[in-house]
């Protein structure tokens, strides 16, 4: 009981719509654009990693939490502010060391997780 | 043999279509015409490790029921004109090595069936061979590796996207016949209107299909109504619509007795298809399963099958739509 109690419902509220948004822009562009799913995910990736030089993007993380952070915005975002910092204490090499630095943990646990899933699955024909 | 017009061949001595079969994957085998089709299988590997090797095996199996079929040796068959849609067209020529026949690699995409019986034919009536063979395959694995996107990342289809038939047809064409006969062939030209996507492609190949239709009816003097039916290979439905509404304008109306392998093969509603059936096999086993068989009973005296195909290059389609037309008249 005390574990439902402390959960910030509002914060998963805030989480679910924002997250849930930054989706609806990516299916609205699958659907009404010709963009390619590479497109779109660059696209994403690249407008996130503005946004977080910008400083705007951390307005949407201290906000919407995972909502903000999971989706791909929230990888570009993240690329820029680990690259900005590293710039700081190593110069201008940081700027290529730091975005990686920042995200070498969602980096190497896609790949592993990638690498186990492939051992136990295989891919298949899709439903539709 | 001689030429009508600027594009067309009569053939004076008509090859016959002596026996053709098909294989069709487990979604073909949900559709409407899973009836028609010599075996339908239950999963899209067939016991293979690989979708390629899949495909390979269906062509192989394909080829020997419609050699069986015809009753001609396979030693007696002078030539093999087969292809698909994989790299170096490496599924029949895996798929055809253990046959022994001599090959000819056929890259028409998804005009490829129809490219081969076109070129079969002409070997067959100029009497450079006897019995030929045509085959062709396509697997929607292997189609969706090799020109979209890998499976594995699960992207969505858009509503225009056609679905990749999995499957294999083949036909064995021989001087000595009794019909259905193949007629008269109206090769197309390279027709490009700069449709770039690659998940819309029966817009991009619905002019080409229509530049082919007029030079048909002009060289051959013949009108739509002359036919039983007009089929197209894999137009789907946005490709049949424009086809028909194109062909109006210019004077020809198909209306009545025009339809297209992509729409018939697969269920819209049900099988969530989105524009309907493409690939090699979409014409080759509609052919070779249902309109063959009209033919044979027939239900169907004259019918002019035109396919039609696009090239899709690194995720840009091309449309260089090129069409093979062959016709048949009983």
């Amino acid at each position: 009981m005390e574990f439902f109690q402390s959960i910030d419902w509002m914060g998963l509220l805030k989480c679910f719509v924002v997250g849930g948004l930054i989706c609806v822009i990516g299916q609205i562009l699958i659907d009404k654009t010709k963009l390619t799913p590479a497109r779109i995910l660059v696209l994403f990736v690249t407008v996130g990693a503005i946004l977080g030089g910008l400083g705007i993007y951390k307005y949407l993380i201290d906000f919407a939490g995972a909502g903000a952070t999971v989706p791909l915005t929230g990888f570009g975002a993240n690329l820029a502010k680990g690259a900005m910092q590293e710039v700081q204490n190593s110069g201008l090499l940081g700027a290529f060391i730091g975005g990686v630095k920042a995200s070498a943990g969602g980096i190497a646990a896609a790949i592993f997780f990638g690498y186990l899933a492939s051992l136990i699955a295989k891919p298949k024909i899709k439903k539709q | 043999m001689k030429r009508l017009g600027t594009q067309t061949i009569q053939l004076d001595n008509p090859p016959t279509i002596v026996s053709t079969a098909s294989i069709v994957g487990p979604k073909e085998a949900q559709g409407p015409l899973a009836k028609y089709f010599d075996q339908c299988l239950d999963d899209e590997f067939w016991g293979e490790k690989t979708w390629e090797k899949a495909e390979s095996k269906i062509i192989k199996e394909t080829v020997n029921m419609a050699v069986t079929k015809s009753g001609i040796a396979a030693t007696d068959i002078d030539y093999c004109f087969a292809g698909d849609l994989l790299n170096q067209c490496i599924s029949s020529s895996f798929g055809l090595r253990e046959l022994n026949i001599p090959f000819f690699g056929v890259f028409g995409a998804c005009s490829t069936f129809v490219e081969s019986l076109c070129l079969g034919s002409v070997f067959v009536e100029s009497g450079a061979a006897t019995n030929v063979l045509c085959a062709t395959s396509s697997h929607f694995c292997s189609a969706e590796k090799q020109f979209r996107f890998p499976l594995e990342l699960g992207n969505q289809r858009p509503q225009s996207a056609q679905w990749t038939v999995t499957g294999s047809g083949a036909a064995v064409v021989s001087a000595n016949g009794t019909g259905p006969f193949i007629t008269m062939i109206t090769p197309g030209k390279i027709v490009d209107m700069g449709i770039k996507d690659a998940n819309n492609m029966g817009a991009a190949m619905a002019p080409a299909a229509l530049d082919t239709l007029i030079t048909h009816f002009r060289d051959t003097g013949r009108k739509p109504s002359y036919y039983d039916a007009i089929i197209t290979g894999d137009l789907g439905y946005i490709g049949k619509e424009i086809l028909t509404e194109l062909s109006e304008t210019k004077g020809y109306n198909i209306k009545s007795n025009y339809n297209d392998c992509g729409v018939l093969i697969f269920d819209k509603e049900k099988q969530d298809t989105h524009s309907g059936g493409s690939g090699c096999a979409c014409v080759g086993t509609t052919f070779s399963g249902y309109f063959y068989k009209q033919l044979q009973e027939k239900k169907l005296n004259k019918i002019l099958l035109i396919a039609t195909r696009c090239f899709n290059e690194f995720y840009e389609l091309s449309t260089r739509g090129k069409h093979s037309w062959y016709c048949t008249c009983n």
